[in-house]
């Protein structure tokens, strides 16, 4: 199909202003919120705007007839290239599909279009005394259906969970251009969990449509802590000491001296600039519990060596404090060009030992570290200051990179590659690291289920190079049997 | 003409790239790590939700002119650089701190070098930014003859006979608010209070001189009464902000110069401007004339001075003088961009409305985003403005307010026309308005609180309104 052929097949289900195609338009979805150097940019063949599930199907199946590739794009905040086009294609972008259809604040759940952004969700039933649980720090941003599709996390997971705990139910166009619901309203149902399936799928599997969320209570009242340590070791402490004495805290959450000093004269948190690491440590519950455990987390934190411990209790200052801490990625422009971000996962327990490793690494490779991150679950967010336009830097960059995350995955430290900001093409080469050929193989097959000619976001999650040998066998497979003949 | 326009604009693999003076910053550029978290911020993203329209896209865009990957005359770039609202909403969300105002009007100020508007339009630009505005006293002629129009029942017949329909003129007609009666005149009307504690100048804007000079007075006692002597100095003119959205710097650069010499005689008293547009852009002299050597330093240090009013009476020593006569009703307000994201100011109109007795102020949904006004981007760009504005009109009349309050002409006059056409009843004023009321207006200098000397001075006068 030719580029005018497309464009009036796609104009005609969307109409003319929701098919972009000049170089110049073009030009502006090549990229995400992805780091430079780590994803490269790429140009799609044209760029729709739906504005119905009905739409977006109709939309699937040109691209088929087609044979273009197609990538679901929210709010463009992902950090792993999920939204860029790696292969060309038609990219889908649901920021028309920005609906609130349904608060039923009974069953506490909201129907929701894809392109719904995550806070506007909970300051829209907030008043009703309930929210959307996974806050990204992306969440004045990002959208629902990014959220489903990277399996979103964010400080508060630690006690509420991932999206993946909120999810009851999706609208899905499939790559065949089918529109399925899976899961719903009812607490359990029958058969495989697909709707699990499809959340953190990175837009593989399917394009949601609508979503069907779980909304949370909140609760009566809200304590924050910010305590102040010499050192990264002192806070790390305090962090084990917090969770082996039995608290749960709503957030838990470290940033060391650099990001401070990134943050502080963007926010004027408060955040002392002469602390060696920081934790904010959110507290939620009824009035009492919250007061007494917050005593107790106060006296841990002054007896792992905590230089000053100060809690807020009003909106204001608490809204304050976590903006500084959400804000603190993109607040890096200030102090470098450039940033490469990490995701990766540690058990608690080895949490000091790891960032021990990551001052070493800065040292050897001679690159700033700035470390904030998701403490209370062993999510480490390292990030690698640099300035791309120095020779070598981008090589230094990558090759720190591999030697921490050799090091997290390590047998001895068993961590994990990414908590919450997916694989996409950033860390495609280095999920090896963690999953075994059996593993990547039964991946393939859902993949294969789902999509067998592999149209939607390609170039996503395995290795450069992957799926088309094992697609292709799992197709020969597959086409063996019915033919009745057993290869293997 | 064009031929060698085109001459000193840098070429990099056949794509024309920027040149000349003015380009965008590229270092400013850089700090954009395009995270994408200004988007919902940004209204016309909000309205279309294509990422050329948003702010990260517009700045990818100049970037890709700058390293030679788009063209600089492409229609898509000259498109965006002008549907931009330039409200900088943006700017005062973003994490890294991007410029984005100033690299919006450096990449104005290069389509305008490079890309020649076709004769009407450069006409309509020399007269309305370059000539009108650009002297004081031709702008008080010019709305002392829209009072005459306007109270003559002169328009009245006009109307009738659709001739500013037929102009193209409908839509400015149709937002003008009712002009005050006389223009205020620098020089020419000084207020002092019973006990001065300090003395400022007071910033009498195209706009808030004449249309609203009502506007401007109730400041200035509101000042008084709070201690302040309020001048008015010789010798200003247009801040220059409307020159610089549209990238005529040379123009601006000449009205910052006026402005600095004349404000520069008043020492270092505060420069108290009502109208948040203006104030933004004369807090930006410093960045406008930083390649100047003659004025570079004098502009940082007149920037310094500057005080939109209610950043002035937030910060008066010993609090402000509590108002004491209720001004018994509902009101919204609507933040005007250049006071909420260029000035960051957002707090002090709030503690003021809060201050007067009886005045029950209920939040609007989306209080900062941009009403469409945007300078006059609502005359040029009506659909987007008008799509804005009526997004407005739904927030503020869904508080029941009976007032919507602002703090800048050009919001007063979207606002107007934007409840009018949602056949809502509330009307426009300015906070200083309401806090005047609660301060008795005139009554308050007749008790002794203020005096104005009406020195009549005929230096910069012009007969005012015909009356």
């Amino acid at each position: 199909m030719d580029q005018t052929t497309l464009v009036a097949r796609l104009e005609a289900v969307v109409g003319p202003t929701g098919v972009f195609h000049r170089p110049a338009d073009l030009l502006v979805y090549e990229y995400d919120g992805s780091v430079d150097g780590a994803v490269d940019t790429a140009r799609p063949a044209a760029v729709v705007l739906p504005t119905s599930a009905e739409q977006v199907a109709a939309v699937v199946r040109i691209a088929n007839e087609a044979e273009l590739p197609v990538v679901a794009r929210g709010a463009g905040t992902g950090l792993s290239g999920g939204a860029v086009a790696q292969r060309g294609g038609i990219i889908v972008s649901l920021s028309r599909m920005d609906r609130i259809l349904d608060v039923d604040r009974d069953d506490r759940t909201a129907l929701v279009e894809p392109g719904v952004i995550n806070l506007e969700l909970s300051e829209h039933t907030l008043p009703g005394g309930h929210f959307f649980a996974p806050d990204p720090s992306s969440q004045k941003a990002c959208t629902i259906g990014g959220n489903v599709a990277e399996n979103a996390g964010g400080p508060h997971c630690l006690k509420y969970g991932v999206t993946t705990n909120h999810v009851l139910g999706l609208e899905v166009v499939l790559p065949d251009g089918r529109i399925v619901w899976l899961g719903g309203r009812a607490a359990h149902t029958p058969g495989y969990d697909l709707t699990a399936a499809l959340v953190g799928s990175e837009g593989m599997l399917g394009i949601v449509t609508k979503a069907l969320v779980r909304l949370t209570p909140a609760p009566e009242a809200t304590l924050v802590l910010l305590a102040a340590f010499g050192d990264i070791d002192g806070a790390s402490q305090a962090v084990s000491s917090v969770i082996a004495a039995g608290v749960l805290p709503a957030a838990l959450e470290m940033m060391d001296a650099l990001t401070i000093q990134a943050v502080e004269p963007a926010y004027h948190a408060g955040y002392p600039l002469d602390a060696g690491a920081v934790l904010l440590i959110e507290l939620d519950g009824a009035t009492d519990e919250v007061r007494e455990t917050g005593e107790e987390v106060a006296a841990l934190c002054a007896a792992a060596g905590a230089t000053a411990v100060r809690a807020a209790t009003a909106k204001a200052e608490r809204d304050l404090l976590w903006k500084g801490r959400k804000m603190a990625l993109a607040a890096m422009g200030r102090l470098a060009p450039n940033y490469y971000l990490h995701d990766t996962v540690v058990p608690r327990s080895k949490l000091p030992i790891t960032l021990r490793r990551v001052g070493e690494v800065a040292r050897e490779f001679d690159i700033p570290i700035a470390n904030v991150f998701h403490a209370g679950d062993g999510n480490l967010h390292p990030l690698m200051l640099f300035d791309r336009r120095e020779r070598g830097a981008v090589e230094r960059v990558l090759a720190a990179s591999n030697e921490l995350l050799h090091f997290c995955v390590s047998p001895e430290i068993g961590g994990a590659l990414s908590g919450e900001h997916g694989i996409g093409t950033e860390k495609r080469d280095h999920i090896t690291l963690v999953y075994t050929a059996d593993d990547l193989a039964a991946m393939a097959g859902v993949k294969n289920a789902f999509d067998p000619r592999l149209t939607f976001n390609p170039e996503k999650l395995f290795p450069k190079g992957y799926m088309c040998g094992e697609v292709r066998a799992l197709r020969a497979q597959a086409l063996a049997q019915k033919h009745g003949i057993y290869a293997f | 003409m064009a031929v060698a326009v085109e001459a000193d604009l840098v070429q990099i693999g056949g794509l024309r790239g920027y040149g000349g003076d003015d380009q965008p910053d590229p270092d400013l550029l850089r700090a954009c790590v395009h995270c994408g978290m200004c988007l919902p911020s940004c209204p016309t993203y909000r309205l279309t939700g294509q990422e050329m329209s948003s702010p990260r896209g517009r700045l990818w865009m100049m970037k890709a002119v700058g390293d030679g990957r788009l063209d600089l005359l492409d229609p898509a770039f000259d498109e965006q650089m002008y549907q931009c609202l330039n409200c900088r909403a943006c700017e005062a969300v973003c994490p890294s701190g991007v410029h984005y105002g100033p690299l919006v009007e450096a990449a104005r100020q290069q389509l305008e070098t490079h890309r020649p508007r076709p004769l009407p339009q450069r006409v309509a630009r020399r007269v309305g930014i370059a000539w009108l505005f650009r002297d004081a006293r031709r702008m008080r002629a010019a709305v002392a003859a829209l009072r005459f129009y306007q109270r003559s029942g002169l328009a009245a017949v006009v109307r009738r006979a659709g001739i500013p329909r037929r102009l193209g003129l409908a839509d400015l007609e149709a937002m003008m608010p009712p002009v005050s009666r006389r223009a205020l005149v620098p020089g020419e009307e000084r207020w002092v209070p019973a006990h001065p504690e300090r003395s400022v100048a007071l910033f009498n804007t195209c706009m808030m001189g004449t249309v609203f000079a009502d506007t401007n007075r109730a400041a200035a006692r509101v000042l008084a009464h709070n201690g302040s002597a309020v001048d008015v100095p010789v010798g200003q003119q247009c801040c220059g902000a409307l020159a610089v959205h549209a990238g005529m710097m040379d123009e601006a650069r000449d009205l910052a110069r006026t402005n600095i010499d004349a404000f520069e005689a008043s020492g270092d008293d505060h420069v108290v401007v009502t109208a948040a547009g203006c104030g933004a852009a004369l807090k930006e002299y410093g960045h406008l004339l930083k390649d100047d050597p003659a004025y570079a330093g004098r502009a940082e240090r007149f920037s310094a001075r500057v005080r939109d009013v209610s950043e002035e009476l937030g910060a008066v020593g010993g609090g402000l003088v509590p108002p004491t006569r209720p001004v018994r009703r509902r009101v919204t307000y609507q933040e005007p961009c250049h006071l909420a994201h260029a000035q960051r100011i957002t707090i002090q109109p709030r503690m003021l409305l809060a201050a007067i007795p009886g005045l029950e102020l209920v939040e609007m949904r989306e209080s900062s985003l941009c009403c469409g006004s945007a300078g006059i981007y609502n005359l040029i760009r009506r659909a987007m403005a008008d799509e804005l504005g009526d997004r407005k009109a739904g927030n503020a009349l869904a508080t029941g307010a009976e007032t919507v309050v602002t703090a800048n002409p050009g919001c007063a006059m979207q606002l107007r026309t934007s409840i009018r056409r949602a056949g809502g009843g509330a009307d426009v004023r300015h906070v200083v308005d309401l806090l005047d009321e609660a301060y008795g207006g005139e009554a308050a200098g007749r008790a002794g609180s203020w005096a104005c000397d009406r020195a009549r001075t005929k230096s910069d006068a012009v007969p005012a309104a015909a009356d």
